[in-house]
This record gives structure tokens, sequence and C-alpha cells, in this order.
């Protein structure tokens, strides 16, 4: 289990930065390498749109007003005048878990370096020091064993989290993931829960090389029992953990190497959010562009650009990997007739691939044209900054799909 | 192949009498010849700490049924090494486990059960040895091989029979089978397929026991997880990662190796560069013990000791238990490749006889009374059968029950409702 720590020192820079403009992050992702290792800004889903008043009802009162989501454009200044306080995405997660500990002694955590290091991307920091090394409990390097001992706790009363230090050393544990984690609920009759939250740092980063570049939600995705979540802000890395934290079920909660650093105002108040919710982003007509984890950034950058060239792009955050939630992706389909589906994920039996059945198989007499899905690109993520850019979708491909959709 | 069968024919010198030595060695001496594999009367119980005493004492402790005999000692129940009822207990268990399996048996050529049939014949001496020494709250976590880990934990012979023939009534609701036996009343943790994948899930409900105690306060918290898994896992990763992980944080756990010489078709001598599975546990950190694995009073002892030590919260023991199957790998399995001689050879050593032959000969029980618990037994399997064939199979409303806890886990249909509240997910016809 080698380096993973290159999030950490972009942590650093990430967190200086309170800049807001996407546009940077557009332009400076193209730039050379030195320029981009020396600007590294915070990535927000600025979308500069205003909070609608259509959005349907149901829904309304869950979307509790989301900084990140529905905040127009601002600045820092704006921002400190209103209630909440104001974190990190990895702060976030790790108020969540503290949360979740102080509230219930039965909730610890497992996981390498967690305790005395406070995690790879600092988001067990000080719970040791808290809690005791027994409740965040650091492991040896033995994935399938100590995944395998989270299962053995939660099956005899604890509410383990268990940690991947990088979401690709889980492949290591996915015999006990899928026979254990997945299935032994439904083999023992309904008898043992697996009350247990497999959590972690993925996605494709800044050239960590292929084995640190996994987009595991498409290797689980298949198992039967678990559910998959993945948060993509602060406010909802919280609410999401809190969840997935008190949920019956096994939850995986997929977390994004780049988004550590996000920052938000979120609420000083206590929240929770729907492990089965999707969120909605950016309500708008002409198309619906569902998305997850950090393509969310990617898109709201082409959101932008497409609203600048006179398209109203409805985003939506589909949150929750495993199961969808159709509804609101139903309500979407029905009113813009269009999608494009935006992941991170491979191509070939990816969360897209699943999403493109799922909505052929519920609504395909709403739609006017082709799901249109953009992918990563089915090849080992390469280290070299150029090909790993041209691995994942970017913004410019965003805007183009969307303007051959909507011709 | 012949090497193998050879090379084991020649490290059974099972009639040879050898006075067990007294004297202490150091628990690392790789170079000590050691006879293992056949052996009958080698234990040894390896404290960490170089104490004469404590080694001498646990050496003393334990008698072996056949050293008893061939020592004609006079018959005084002073020198027993178990009560009456007691005798009485195990034999009932070890009659059932092997009354169960060779139900079972007769049950699979009928067509009554399907699958992957893994029978326990010959090995009962570790399952009773082992399991009838605990509560109800200490965890038992098994392989593929678990119907008798089960029926010695208290789970009733019916709904064993039940599960196997895929039934609602069984322990797993016909949700599990014969891999997957499971009880949450009895603390059986499965009943897992694949090799070495419970040693952690056993390892994790240790782990809970010590939670509790150090971190919720349960003081009286003193439950023990015991792990059975074979010679062929001890080649596995999770076998060693877990013998670390327990020793390091001293978990109360028991390591129960049921080497029974054969990995279906893989020899364990061919398979294992130091076949001496028991001297992985000093390499750990813990006590690693040898014993006759068809000898259920030496197992007994031994697990009696293992046991309290993880009790008392002084951690893991590895326990290895020589023994052997009487039937194939799996009723599936034609059992070709076996020597007959070695098979004929264990077939001397039933544990089940020795255990009748060391009751009777020293006047613990009559005959009579054996034969009334083989009665009852036969009784009691014949009405699992009967049980298991009367119940209901799983109706349709059965298939999407118990996929997820919280049935919210199907998610969010196109209506806006869970979809778990739509009839079709009760009625099981829904497509998931």
């Amino acid at each position: 289990m080698a380096a993973v720590f290159q999030g950490l020192g972009a942590a650093t820079a990430f967190s200086v930065s309170n800049s807001l403009d996407s546009r940077k992050f557009l332009v400076s992702s193209r730039k050379s390498l030195s320029a981009r290792k020396a600007s590294f800004p915070v990535v927000r889903s600025d979308g500069s749109v205003v909070p609608r008043s259509n959005a349907r009802v149901r829904r309304a009162e869950q979307l509790i007003t989301n900084a990140v989501a529905t905040k127009p454009d601002s600045s820092a200044a704006s921002t400190t005048s209103k209630p909440g306080h104001e974190l990190l995405l990895f702060e976030a997660l790790r108020e969540g878990l503290e949360e979740e500990m102080d509230r219930d002694p039965h909730v610890c955590v497992m996981g390498e370096d967690v305790g005395h290091y406070g995690g790879s991307y600092k988001v067990t920091k000080g719970l040791a020091d808290k809690y005791g090394d027994l409740r965040v409990l650091d492991t040896p390097i033995a994935e399938n064993s100590f995944t395998g001992m989270g299962i053995g706790a939660a099956m005899t009363g604890l509410r383990p989290i268990i940690e991947g230090m990088n979401m690709g050393f889980l492949l290591l544990a996915f015999n006990q993931i899928s026979n254990n984690c997945g299935m032994l609920h439904y083999t023992s009759g309904g008898q043992f829960k697996i009350p247990v939250v497999i959590r972690g740092p993925g996605g494709v980063g800044r050239q960590l090389g292929a084995e640190h570049s996994q987009r595991l939600e498409s290797y689980f995705q298949s198992i039967p029992g678990i559910q998959m979540v993945a948060c993509s802000t602060p406010y909802n890395a919280k609410g999401l953990m809190k969840a997935a934290i008190r949920s019956e079920n096994p939850v995986i909660l997929f977390e994004h190497v780049l988004l550590y650093n996000l920052k938000e105002r979120i609420p000083d108040e206590e929240y929770i959010c729907s492990l089965e919710e999707a969120e909605m982003v950016r309500p708008g007509e002409h198309v619906t562009i569902l998305t997850y984890s950090r393509m969310r950034y990617h898109v709201m950058q082409a959101a932008k650009t497409l609203v600048n060239k006179g398209y109203d792009p409805e985003v939506i955050d589909i949150r929750s990997l495993k199961p969808f939630d159709l509804y609101t992706i139903g309500n979407s389909v029905k009113k813009t007739h269009r999608v494009l589906i935006v992941e991170e994920c491979m191509r070939t039996g990816g969360i897209g691939a699943s999403l493109t059945a799922a909505i052929t198989e519920n609504f395909h007499d709403y739609l006017d044209a082709p799901i249109v899905c953009l992918s990563s690109q089915d090849v080992p993520t390469p280290y070299a900054g150029t090909l790993e850019e041209w691995t994942v979708v970017q913004p410019a491909q965003i805007v183009t799909a969307v303007e051959k959709l909507c011709q | 192949m012949s090497f193998a069968t050879t090379k084991f024919a020649h490290h059974i010198p099972l009639s040879t009498t050898a006075a067990r030595s007294n004297d202490h060695k150091p628990f690392l001496d790789p170079f000590k010849a050691t006879p293992f594999l056949g052996s009958t009367h080698k234990f040894r119980f390896h404290p960490l700490t170089n104490s004469n005493h404590t080694n001498n004492h646990r050496r003393s402790a334990v008698v072996a049924v056949s050293d008893v005999l061939k020592a004609k000692k006079p018959k005084s129940t002073s020198n027993l090494l178990i009560t009456k009822e007691e005798g009485l207990e195990l034999y009932e268990d070890m009659v059932l486990g092997r009354a169960f399996e060779d139900m079972c048996a007769q049950m699979y050529y009928r067509g009554k059960m399907f699958g992957f049939v893994h029978l326990y014949n010959g090995q009962e001496a570790v399952s009773t040895g082992f399991i009838k020494l605990l509560k109800k709250e200490d965890c038992v976590a098994s392989t593929y091989r678990d119907h008798v880990h089960a029926l010695s934990k208290g789970v009733p012979a019916r709904a064993v029979m039940s599960e196997l023939f895929g039934k609602t009534t069984g322990c797993c609701r016909g949700q599990g089978g014969s891999m997957h036996m499971f009880s949450s009343e009895h603390n059986v943790l499965g009943g897992f397929a694949f090799i070495g994948e419970g040693i952690p899930v056993a390892t994790g409900a240790a782990f809970s026991s010590k939670y509790r105690r150090e971190v919720l306060k349960e003081a009286d918290c003193d439950h023990v997880t015991v792990a059975f898994f074979g010679d062929g896992t001890c080649n596995n990763g999770q076998f060693f990662e877990c013998l670390n992980m327990a020793a390091l944080w001293k978990l109360p756990i028991v390591f129960v190796v049921e080497n029974n010489l054969w990995a279906i078709g893989m020899s364990h001598l061919r398979a294992t560069s130091d076949p001496e599975i028991w001297k992985k546990g000093p390499a750990f950190g813990m006590p690693g013990v040898h014993i006759d694995g068809m000898d259920v009073l030496k197992v007994r002892e031994v697990a009696k000791e293992a046991i309290g030590r993880a009790r008392r919260g002084e951690g893991p023991t590895l326990v290895e238990c020589e023994t052997y199957r009487f039937r194939g790998h799996s009723l599936a399995d034609p059992d070709e490749l076996r020597d007959p001689a070695e098979k004929a050879h264990y077939a001397t050593r039933d544990p089940i006889t020795a255990l009748k032959k060391y009751l009777i000969e020293n006047n613990l029980v009559s005959e009579p009374e054996l034969k009334a618990i083989e009665k009852k037994i036969d009784e009691v399997v014949e009405e699992a059968v009967e049980f298991a064939d009367e119940s209901p199979h799983p109706g349709r409303s059965q298939l999407l029950e118990n996929v997820f806890a919280d049935p919210k886990g199907f998610g969010i249909g196109p209506d806006g409702r869970y979809r778990c509240e739509d009839p079709k997910f009760t009625e099981g016809t829904a497509h998931v």
C-alpha cells in the first residue's frame, strides 16, 4: 500500500485559496504541469444559478439550501456573513464522524493509519486522542482481514467505519465486501445485520498512477445487499457520512481525492442526508445532465459555458450510485427529454452504463434522443498529466455533447 | 502422490507408546525432530513464558484415552478425566453429529438436498471437545463443513436439516444452505464457503467482546470466539493476518485447526512447507498446541485451557487438532485419491468408539445407557428429517426479504415512493 499522500500536499494549497473562479480551474487544468501545481484553486460548482421556485415540492424540503449547489456567484466575504460554519470537505466528514461517535458508543473506526496518524487525508484527525485506540483502531496492512473483522464486529453489535486508505486497496478486501458484507444478511436468513460503512479516497487524482486512480463503484455495483453513495460537497459529505453510519445496511461511501479541500459553509444544526436521494444542483429545461462526485464540477464548468451559449441544462448529482433515485432522474427526463451522463467511471460496466439501462427501461417513451454517456476511457489511468487529462471527461467535451444532443 | 502417502505411512507410529517427555524445551526449536502426523502421543502446549512449572503442570493435566488404556491403570474414579454427566454429554453430541451426517448422505442420494454437502464424519471430537465447553454467548465461526459445529452449539437438528432441505423452517429460512449455517440465537456466525473468510469475521466477534469490555465498560463480558478451519486454510493469508491481529490486541479467540490431512485432493504434506501448523502460534506470539484430534478428552482438556486463557483476557491460542474425515471432501467427491490403507487406519481410531471404550472400561457408564443415547439420537434425526420434509418450501414472497436489513436499500422508484413499499416487493415479484 504505497503512497497516497499527494492529496495532502495539495490539501494545503487547496485550503489557502478561496477563489471561486471556476474558469480559473478550467484554464489551470489545461496549463502546463508546473502551472497546475502552482495554482490549485478551490473547486466550486458555482453554476451562477438562482434557486428556482418551481423545484418540486417533495424535494424542496430536502434541498436544504446548499451553499455549493445553489449559491449564486459570490465572494468569500459574502459567505462569511451567513450563519453556519465554513469548513473543508475532509473536515465535514470528520465532523459527521465525530458527531456520530459522540452519539453512539458502538460507532468505531478501523483502518490503516486512521488513529495516531489521523488518516491519510486527515478525516479521522484527532479522533484517536478523543476516543482511544480501540475505538479508532490502527490496523496492520491487511485489507481483507480487517474488513472481515469489521464485518464480524458489526455482526456482534458494533457499527464500524472501515477506511480504505485508498479505495483501490479495497480490491484486496473484495471477497469480504462481496461475500460477507453484501450477502451474509441474506444467507443468514436475516439473522445478522452488517451496519458497516466502508469509505475512503478514490477516483482519478493528480498523476497518482493507475492503481491509485481507481473507480471501484463499477466493481462494487453488482454486489447485492450493498448501498453506494458518493459525496461531492462538504454539506453532503457530512450528511451522507452520518446517514451511512446510521443505516442498518452496509454502505460504501465514495470520497474523491481531489475534493477533500472543497470549502463550504454548512449549517451549525444537525442534519443528515438521505442515502437514496439525488441532489438537484441546477434546475434547467433543455437537457438533463446526470453526474456524481468530482465530475459534478466539470459539469458545472461546462454549464457556465452552456448558459452563456443560451442553453439551460438541468444538472443532477445522482449521489446514490446504488440504488438510483429514479424519481428525481425520471422527473427530469420527463421535463427535458434529453439525457447526458457524465462520469469518471470506466465506460464498460460503469455506473453510466447501469444508469443508461435504468433510464431506457423506465423512461424510454420520454426520450427525444438517445442517451449520451461520457465516461473515462477504458484504459489504466496513465501517469503522464496530458494522458491522464485525456482519460477523464473534460468540460469542453460536455459542452460539445450538449450542443449535439440539443440540435 | 505416492510420495505423500508413503511419507505419511512412515509417520504412523500409532501403536507404539512413547512416554510423553516432561522435560521442558524452548518453544522455538526448528531443528527439534518431532514425530508429527499420525502421532497420538504428542501434546505440546508451549507457553510464551519459559516456565517449567507451568509447562509440566499442563502436560501432566492432559492424558489421552489411548495412554490411559495402554498404561492399564487401575480404574479409580479419582484419575478420571471427566464425570459421568460430562461423558454422556460428549457422547451424545458426537453421536448426534455422526448420525446427522450419515442421514445427510442418505437424504442427498435420495434427492432431498442439493449442492455441495461436506460431511464431518470422523472429526466429531474437535467440534464436541471445544464447543461443549462454550457458553451460549460465546461465538463460533465455521467453514463449509459446518453442520456439526451448529449442532454442537445448540442449533436444533430439525432447523439444520430443514435448512439443508431448503425449507423456510431452516435455520436460515432456506436462504443459506449447507455451507451457510447461521444462528444469532446460538451465536453461530457461519457457515463460510470460501477458505479462510470466516477467520476475520471470528476475529471481529472477538474484537467486539474486547470492545464491550473495555470501551462500553461491560465488565461481565468475557465472551470467547472459537474459529474452526482446516489445514488447507493455514496456507491462506487471512489465517496469518488474523493470527497477527488477534495476538497484537490479545483478543479472546481460539483458532482451531481441524487438520484432516487433505485439502480436497491436496495432501497437507504436499501443500505446506512446514506441516506443523501449531508452530505458527509461537511465531505470532501466542501458544501453539498440537493435539490428537481423534481423542475428545484430549481435545477437551486443551480446549479448556485455551478457552480459559481467552476468557481471562490472556489472548488467543492456536490449536492444531490432527484428525481425519471418514468420507470424501463432499458428497460429490468420489474419494478415489486417498490411500485405502490410510483410511482403514483412521477408521480404527474412530473418536466415538474411543470415547465409548473409555467410558465403559472406566465404569463411568453402562452399555445400555449408551444404547439409550444412540436410540434417542436416532429419533432426533428421524424427527428432523420428518420435520424438514413436511416443512413448506419458501414462497415467492420470501425472495426479496433479507436482501437489505433496511429495505429502503432498494431505493426510490419512478413514483417517488420507496420501492419496497410496492406490493410487488412483498410479493417477491418485483424486478430488482
